[in-house]
This record gives C-alpha cells, structure tokens and sequence, in this order.
C-alpha cells in the first residue's frame, strides 16, 4: 500500500490549492477527486464582495467587508483564517498559476467590476489579465466591440450590449463565424485552435472590418489554452487594439485552462493524483487513515497520515442528501443543517438572503479539523477546507475561491 | 381603447373553454376564447393527464364513472393524437380494504366499465415495478392523455372555423343592464390597454376562476378550491396508468407521460386559486404512501413537482373534497336574473368534451341556433400547435431535419435554435409579458433534468440575438421564467436534482450574479402586470 504524508480529498478550487501547498511544503501528497467546482469556474478568484447578504452590501475593500463579517458571523470559515494568511495563500496560488501559463491580476485591497457572460457586472478580486483590458474598457466607457460566434452558445454580445446600454452606450457587436469550424462549436476546440498563429491572423482579418474606430474588442473566452498571454499579445497586434475575454456559461475554458495548469504542475512537485476517482471506504486510526478511491479492478488503496477534507458541498458530492437528512461522503461526519427539508430551500429562488441549506457543512475547531457528534476534533491530523465548511454562502458573498484557497491555506499549515 | 364583438364570449382557455370554442366553431357560431394567461394555466395544465376510465369512480359517483367510460371511448376514437392508449391496472396491496377489493369488479360492471381480475403474477408480469405485497389486481381501460396538445388541437381547428382566440385578455369587470351582460371590460396583460367585448352570450368557463368571473356579472357560485400536488419521476416507471385499489384518497395513481411518470395527487383545500405551488411535506407524503404500492418510488429520481387547483363547485355543507361531486355543473344565471350569462364548471379532463357539448346545447338554444353537436363525432384534426410539447419531438425534429448551423440550445430535451425560432414565429404577438415562458408553455424546454438552469441563460442569449429581448427585459425574464420552474423544484431536491440545484445557483449567483438585477416577479398577477424596474446591481 502507498503511504504518504497528506491525502487531499477532493480536486476543486480547495483540493488544488490544498495540494499545492502542502506538496510546496515538501510534504508527500495523494490527491482524489472527481469533475466539480472548478470545471465549472469563470476563472476568476472571489476573496469576499457582499456582507451582509440579505442587504446585498457591496464591498470595494474585501478586507474591510472582512472585519464586519468577521464581527457579525463568528462562525463563518473566515473566522479560522487572518489577512496575512489569506494573502499569503492567494500570492502562493496565484504565482504557481502564472509559472503555469495563467497570469492572475487585481488591485491590493480592491475587488474590480467584470463583465459576466449575462451582461451583469460582477465584482471579483483577481482576475484572470485576459479579462483585465474589459475593466478598463468598462471603467472608461471606451468605445468597444464585442465578438461572438455563429454556433457558439453561451454568450451573446448582443445580450451584453442591451443589457449594459444605459451604463455603458459605446458597445457594438458583431457575430462572426469562425475561422476553419463549423456548426456548434465548443470553446475547448476552439481554443486549442487558437495556439496557430495563422488561425489567429484569419480570426483577426475576420473581425478587422467590425473594429472601427472601437479602442478595444471583447471576445467570448476561447483565446488559447494554455498560451493565453501570447494569444492575446498577437491579436493585439494583429487588430493595433487592447483585447479582452469574457468568460462563457458552461461548458466554458476557464475550468479546464485552471485544471490544465494544475495538471501540468503538481506531477512535477511529486503529487500523486489519482484523477475522476471518488473515496469509497475511509478508515481512521492513531497512525493515519486507510483510503480505498474507486471502486472494481481500478481501485486503489492508499494510506496516509494525514488527510484534507475538501470534498465540496452537494456538486461536488462531499455533502450527500437524502429526502431527510444531509450527510457527509467520506467520514459519514456530522453536518450541521436546518431541522428538516422543509427549511431547506426558499420560495423564492434569488432570495437575496440565499438557501439555509448553504450553510450547511462541517463544523470545525480552529485549526479547522471537524468536530464529531460530541464537539470534540474528530482525528487530530484530519482537517478540512473550502465549501463543505458549514456556515458560509459562497454564492451570494462572492468568496467561493478565496474561501477554498484560504482555508486550505489554513488547513496545510495546521497539519 | 379596443372593441370587439362577438356572437359568443368565453372566458378561460382551460380545455373545456378550448372544446367549447370547437363545439360552437363546427355549429358555426362565431365565439371568441379570452385567456387571462395562457392556455392552461389552470387545472387544464396542472393535473396527471389521466383518461379516466371510469374505474375510479364506480364506488363513489357511479354517474361520473358512466360519463368518463363513454367520454374515454369517444377521445380514443376521435383525438388519437393526443391519447396514448397505455390501459389500466387497479391494485390493492396487503393492509388494503379488503371489502373495497371484492366488491369492485361488481361495481365495474354496474357502470359498465370494463374490469377483468388478473393473477397476481400476471400483474406483476405486466408491471415489475408493482409491490411483492399485492393482493389483488384488475385491468381496467385507462390511459394518458397530453392535455396542452388537445386544448392547442381544440383551438387550431375553431380558429380554422373562423373563431378567434386571445390570449392575455383578464376579464376585469362587466355591464349588465337590463338582466343582460352588455359590456365585458378587459384588460390587456400585455399593454395594461382597456379592451371592450361585446357578446350576445357570455359562457364563463375559468375553472377555479368561476366564481370571480361570475360575481363580474353579480350572479354568485360557490366554488370550493382543492389543491392538488404531483411529481414527475425522471424515467417511466410503468407501462400503463396504475391506480391503488381503496377508497380515493393521496398519492393513489401513477400515469405515464411519455418518457416519464406522474405520480399524485393530493387534496388541500385552499383559500385562492392564484400562486398554488406543492410544498416538502406533500412530495414526502405522496412518496412516503405511494411505495406502499410501487416500491420503487422510495428510491426514484424525481425530476419536479407541481400543483393545480380543481374547481368543486360546493352544493351543500363543506367536508371531504373527495366527496363533493367530480360531475360538472353548467349553471344558466337566467336564474339570477343574467339572461346572457352561463357557468360551465367542475368536471374533469376526460369529460371536457361532453361539458363543452352541454353548455354549447344550452348556449345555441339561448341563441336560437338549431345545429347539433359534431364532437361526438366528428374527428379532431391533429393540428402543429401542440406538436413541441411531445416528448420526443425535439430531437427527432433535430435529428431529421438538422441544419449544419442549428444548436442544441436545450440538452435535457434536445430542443435546437430553430424550433425556439419556429416558436417564436407562432407565438408573435401572443408571448404575453414573457417570450421565454411562452416557449416553456410550448415546448418541452426547461421541463428536463435541469429544469430550465441551462436552457434558460442560453435561450434567454438567442432571444437578445434575435432582437426578441432588449435592455434588461430578457434577464428579468429569465429570472422569472427560472422562479417558476423553481416552483416545482424546489420540493423534490435531494439526491441528483439537489446537486443540480447545486449547480445551477452557482451558476445563476455565483458565477453571473442573477440574484442581483432586475428583479424576477413570483406571483401571477405580477409576472403578468409588472415591468421589470429596479435594476440593482454593484457599483
């Protein structure tokens, strides 16, 4: 049986950076996890936007949005966490991303307004910079062009340019079909097109005409896969205008660019990923813990001293519902939830103050290690990080990425 | 400010507004169909979809269970289309009635509603997914009906006589002089214009809505409102409509609707017909009594819940919904003094066409006409109105005729651009307030596994391509269209559909901030009446 120091439980925004930083630690790292969360990102890294929720608060400063909501909820998962530690986790995450091809940009202490593919603006604290030229474009009002593609779903530049008209009335559009496809297109194939520079230089002569005397043009996410910067650089060039992407509705890049990167470089600090394979028996003793991921002939038996919970709420399968309870997946730990389904959910489904049952999940110590039904730490070397944690709404306080990294940050640190 | 006149007014498109508007087309009577919202929006569009054979109601309402027998056999003959012929099974399970059990078949033949025992193994040859702990069996004649594609069918053909149809037109108030309905204001959802109708006759066929519509004219009804909830399983669960042998009560029948199953119903009474929805405590108490007969349904995958409201029109002291008459009344308010004025109300689907026949009978003697009813005879033209809300069609259509550049825009249903086009184009001027429910009114979209949390954005992005949507309207429809599937969501999310929600919220909020924005309207009257305004969002 393989043995090593950390099993990462989950391969999310969470379970990523878990096992990054605990594998940059030097520590040796096994990682389990199946599709979730981060197939589905938009690329961009919330830190924290809007407290309290029910008030639909916007916060410019994240870290002043911090200190209330630390104030008002004692028991959200960023209690566990301190600024230095958060901004240290983020510079850690965000660095191993640009050594691997995607450049991260923001203001310190600022969250920025982007564009979302409904047209909304949504205030974000990094951003991937091949969305960094829509800020300013945005900021400014210039005069821009947005692209999409005849066969491409999931974003309409029209869409934007109506929905934005009042605030921003120097938006054009123009559809296009794309350079050498065909038919329903999807972004990944397009994107891996991009990486010749003579699609490019078609893309560029295809769109040249529409420009005018637009100062920058918008594109739907598709500009490269894993050579977004050079990408964009040459289109750049090729129209003489700043250019920028929005991200798609899924299926989008931005997941998989984030995957690919992760891909590319926790191999190479000796990870030991075993891909799309979910937890299916977990054992614990005064040693560590014995894993079996997957299930048949392909599945694997792993031992490791200590082990990261990052298994995700109900997409990510780390929480489990029945008509009557909410369980967690792996260590069958208790979950804190409302008293029954019917507290659930709202009736309405964009109640500003979001679902109960998102704030279900783990409850933990300070170190983040679950408590078991008594209130006591489960396993002194068990700890966990992002969603699964209970009391916190990602969704609508817009701080699901910085929530996962922090505390995973957290979580290693505290192995 | 409009005028329109008719000969005839009918007021509801529920299906028996919709047969009424056919029974009086092929008598040539002129009529004219007003909506308040769109074509079964009420009960028509919110019940099983069962075509009763009878059999239900031989120990109750032996009246009704003749009715639905004869009614059953002329719709399977004339409307093929819109019927699958799936039959019946009546079973009772250990702790059943046993005296309810063998006095059944007695029954049947008293109403003459075909029944035939079988052996329990042979049921449960015919059905696997019936409990070990039958007890006895019957095969019965009831089968599934698609009520959207024969209200549409009804329509399409009075239309083709010359009658006419409106849509988003609530009846809001009404001039009597003389004891005769002269006048009946309505307003317009879509514009807020004033639109004046007259009529020789006024039929009141709104359903639950009956005893509003009537107090328009001063005449009094009194309408008792009975909720009911169902659940859609996510896979067919059964071949043919499977009914508990005991005495009516919830969670009684399972009918075949297409690719899946519909399971139900309950029976609460509530105090208004508008914003019915099914809640936890009805889904769990429909499953946890259901699988007493069908196993199975304790471990299904259910794909939504929804809820209509049954008109019971109240003849004597309140009790048992259940016991209050399952026939129709057709109520002539000649007798409070409205000469012009009719109610046409209660019944149940299978019996649509004979209510239609018999308030259309009372209607031409008012009116003087001597031409008899056709429908009992006359066959119903299949017509294209109803023809995307087939399951299936989507992605035959798609995958016969595909164009090279035609997408995909509903994956659950396969629903392609150019059927949202070819919707769109039939709907016009006809979308009421919201273009995207009005394709979810005529399409299977949205009605999928996702329930509307990807179709939804992507349809909402073609409709600003095609210039449908402007400004903020096409993401305030959105957010409404994405309420009202919620509606029936919300209750059956555990398992897979709760990871779905998972998803689509951290789609709609967490990735595009929906929560914000112009706000989404919930209730009835204002999705229909409010603009969408107060756009928030961060600055």
């Amino acid at each position: 049986m393989k043995t090593y120091d950390v099993m990462v439980i989950g391969s999310g925004f969470a379970g990523m950076a878990a096992t990054l930083f605990a594998a940059e630690r030097g520590l040796s790292v096994a990682q389990t996890g199946a599709t979730g969360g981060i197939d589905f990102s938009t690329g961009f890294i919330d830190l924290l936007a809007v407290h309290p929720i029910a008030e639909q608060k916007v916060w410019e400063d994240p870290f002043a949005a911090l200190v209330a909501l630390r104030r008002d909820l004692p028991d959200h998962p960023y209690c566990r966490v301190s600024d230095d530690e958060i901004c240290r986790a983020l510079e850690q995450f965000t660095t191993f991303l640009g050594r691997h091809g995607l450049c991260y940009r923001g203001r310190t202490g600022k969250n920025t307004l982007t564009l979302t593919a409904a047209g909304t603006m949504k205030p974000t604290y990094l951003l991937p910079c091949t969305a960094w030229n829509g800020v300013k474009a945005w900021e400014t009002k210039a005069p821009t062009l947005l692209v999409d593609f005849s066969g491409l779903k999931g974003l309409s530049a029209r869409q934007i340019a109506e929905v934005r008209k009042d605030s921003w009335p120097n938006l054009k559009v123009a559809r296009i079909k794309f350079p050498g496809m065909g038919g329903e297109l999807y972004p990944e194939h397009m994107a891996w097109s991009m990486a010749d520079p003579a699609r490019r230089a078609e893309l560029a002569q295809t769109v040249a005409p529409f420009v005018a005397d637009a100062e920058y043009v918008g594109f739907p996410a598709i500009l490269g896969m894993t050579d977004t910067t050079a990408v964009l650089s040459h289109l750049e060039e090729l129209l003489g205008r700043p250019v920028f992407e929005i991200p798609t509705l899924p299926p989008s890049i931005a997941g998989p660019r984030l995957r690919a990167a992760f891909d590319r470089g926790l191999p190479a600090l000796g990870v030991r990923t075993y891909t799309q394979k979910l937890i299916t028996k977990a054992a614990c003793s005064e040693e560590g813990f014995s894993f079996t991921a997957g299930s048949g002939s392909t599945s694997v038996e792993i031992f490791a001293k200590s082990a990261i919970l990052a298994s995700g709420r109900f997409f990510g399968k780390g929480l489990k519902a029945n008509r009557h309870r909410i369980f967690e997946a792996v260590f069958d730990l208790p979950v804190s939830q409302p008293e029954n389904r019917a507290l659930w959910h709202r009736p309405e489904f964009f109640d500003p103050q979001g679902h109960e049952v998102n704030q279900a999940g783990i409850e933990t110590d300070e170190n983040l290690r679950p408590l078991d039904a008594q209130g006591r730490v489960f396993h002194p070397r068990l700890h966990a990080a992002g969603a699964i944690l209970a009391h916190q709404d990602w969704m609508r306080m817009k701080c699901g990425a910085g929530l996962a990294i922090a505390t995973a940050y957290k979580a290693v640190a505290s192995l | 400010m409009t005028i329109l006149t008719t000969r005839v007014l009918i007021i509801g498109a529920g299906v028996t507004g919709a047969g009424l508007l056919r029974d009086l087309a092929l008598r040539g009577v002129q009529a004219l169909l007003i909506e308040q919202r769109d074509v079964n929006s009420g009960a028509s569009g919110g019940n099983h979809g069962l075509l009763h054979s009878g059999a239900r109601y031989v120990a109750s309402d032996v009246e009704a269970a003749v009715e639905c027998r004869e009614e059953g056999d002329i719709l399977r003959r004339l409307a093929p289309q819109c019927i699958e012929d799936t039959g019946g099974l009546f079973v009772a399970v250990r702790g059943d009635d046993e005296r309810y059990v063998s006095d059944f078949s007695g029954l049947c033949a008293k109403s003459g509603v075909p029944c035939r025992g079988l052996e329990l193994r042979t049921a449960r040859a015919m059905e696997p997914a019936l409990s070990e702990n039958l007890i006895a069996a019957f095969a019965v004649q009831d089968g599934a009906v698609d009520p959207f594609m024969l209200s549409l069918d009804n329509i399409a053909q009075a239309m083709s006589l010359g009658c006419s149809m409106r849509r988003n037109l609530a009846a809001v108030s009404m001039e009597v002089t003389d004891g005769r309905v002269t006048l009946v204001r309505c307003r317009d959802i879509t514009t807020g214009g004033e639109v004046l109708i007259e009529a020789e006759l006024v039929i009141n066929a709104s359903g639950a809505w009956a005893g509003r519509i009537a107090a328009l004219a001063g005449a009094h009804i009194n309408i008792l409102y009975s909720m009911g909830s169902l659940i859609i399983t996510q896979d067919r669960i059964a071949t043919r409509v499977i009914n508990r042998l005991r005495p009516p009560s919830d969670a009684d029948i399972l009918v075949p609707g297409g690719t899946v199953s519909i399971l139900g119903t309950t029976s609460i009474r509530v105090p208004t017909p508008d914003g019915c929805r099914p809640s936890v405590a009805e889904t769990d108490r429909i499953i946890d009594d259901a699988r007493d007969m069908l196993p199975i349904l304790d471990r299904t995958r259910y794909i939504r819940a929804y809820a209509g409201v049954r008109p019971l029109v109240s003849l004597g002291p309140a009790g048992d919904d259940r016991a209050v008459s399952r026939g129709f009344s057709l109520i002539d308010h000649a007798g409070e003094g409205v000469e012009n004025f009719m109610t046409i109300t209660g019944g149940k689907l299978t019996t649509y066409r004979l209510m239609a026949e018999k308030a259309a009978d009372l209607a031409c003697a008012k009116l003087g006409v001597a031409a008899p009813c056709l429908t009992r005879t006359e066959p119903l033209p299949p017509s294209s109105m109803g023809k995307w809300t087939e399951p299936g069609r989507g992605p035959k259509s798609w995958v016969e005729n595909r164009a090279e550049d035609d997408i995909v825009l509903c994956e659950c249903e396969m629903v392609s651009r150019s059927v949202i086009d070819a919707i769109v184009d039939e709907a016009k001027d006809m979308r009421g307030r919201s273009m995207l429910k009005a394709i979810g009114m005529r399409s299977r979209v949205g009605k999928g596994p996702c329930q509307g949390g990807f179709c939804g954005p992507r349809i909402t992005g073609h409709l600003y391509d095609r210039e449908v949507s402007t400004g903020t309207q096409g993401l305030a429809e959105l957010k409404t269209f994405t309420e009202r599937r919620w509606r029936g969501f919300s209750p059956i999310l555990w398992g897979v559909p709760l990871m779905q929600a998972d998803l689509q919220e951290a789609l709609h909020c967490g990735a595009m901030d929906l929560e914000f924005g112009p706000a989404p309207s919930t209730r009835d009257e204002e999705s229909e009446n409010c603009p969408a305004t107060a756009f928030k969002e961060p600055s």
